[in-house]
């Protein structure tokens, strides 16, 4: 588990920055293949930004998971996330699937990545005339969920 | 007592209860208006573990959040 901590920055992630420290981190690590996935903020219904909240203690508990998932196929997952406003042409989700070869990657990197809109702790905001409003019509309960209505 | 927290977008403020089990949680909660429209929604973690077992046990101190839907990235 030594090194592998998501990374969370307050607002737009620095991509270039990212995926060559990660690149770097694993030079050595004898991975055949590197997929990384990058959200990006696109403009649309005259947002300026979005913006997130986050829970760190369940989400480093998520990370973990799929750290260990990873392992298990001699894989190894990083992620980055925004903390706050990301406006809109900059990128707040980086992630990314190291393997000796493709195909685990290629299947991980789906399944990571869908996992993590479905269950990490990670609320969205749409900035608009400098009011946060969530974006509950984008948004998915978590797994569970309804336990106490 | 165990402490309720609302994360994210649900923008209470934390709520003291007695309780010794999550269902009594439920049985409170389901009274606040301003929380009740939530909770079909919301998943549960105590003591930052996320919990399906409405069950399950509670001791003094213990911390309930609720967590309303997510979207990362």
């Amino acid at each position: 588990m030594w090194g592998l901590k998501m990374e969370l920055y307050n607002g737009s992630l620095d991509v270039e920055q990212i995926f060559s420290k990660w690149l770097h981190e694993e030079a050595a690590s004898n991975y055949g293949a590197y997929i990384p996935f990058v959200g990006t903020i696109r403009a649309e219904d005259g947002i300026e930004a979005l913006s997130f909240d986050i829970y760190e203690p369940v989400l480093e508990a998520w990370f973990n998971s799929w750290v260990e998932k990873a392992e298990k196929l001699g894989a190894k997952v990083k992620m980055a996330h925004a903390i706050g406003d990301v406006p809109v042409h900059t990128s707040s989700y980086i992630s990314a699937v190291f393997s000796p070869k493709r195909r685990v990657a290629l299947e991980l990197i789906d399944e990571f990545v869908e996992d993590f809109k479905a269950n990490a702790p990670i609320w969205k905001y749409d900035v608009k005339d400098g009011k946060r409003i969530y974006a509950e019509d984008r948004s998915t309960p978590m797994r569970g969920s309804g336990l106490l209505a | 007592m165990v402490i309720v927290e609302f994360l994210g977008p649900i923008g209470e403020e934390s709520l003291e209860l007695e309780a010794k089990t999550l269902h009594d949680v439920a049985e409170q909660l389901q009274k606040i208006d301003t929380i009740s429209a939530w909770l079909s929604k919301c998943a549960v973690a105590v003591n930052d573990q996320m919990t399906s077992d409405l069950s399950m046990e509670l001791k003094s101190g213990d911390r309930v959040s609720i967590l309303p839907p997510v979207c990362g990235g």
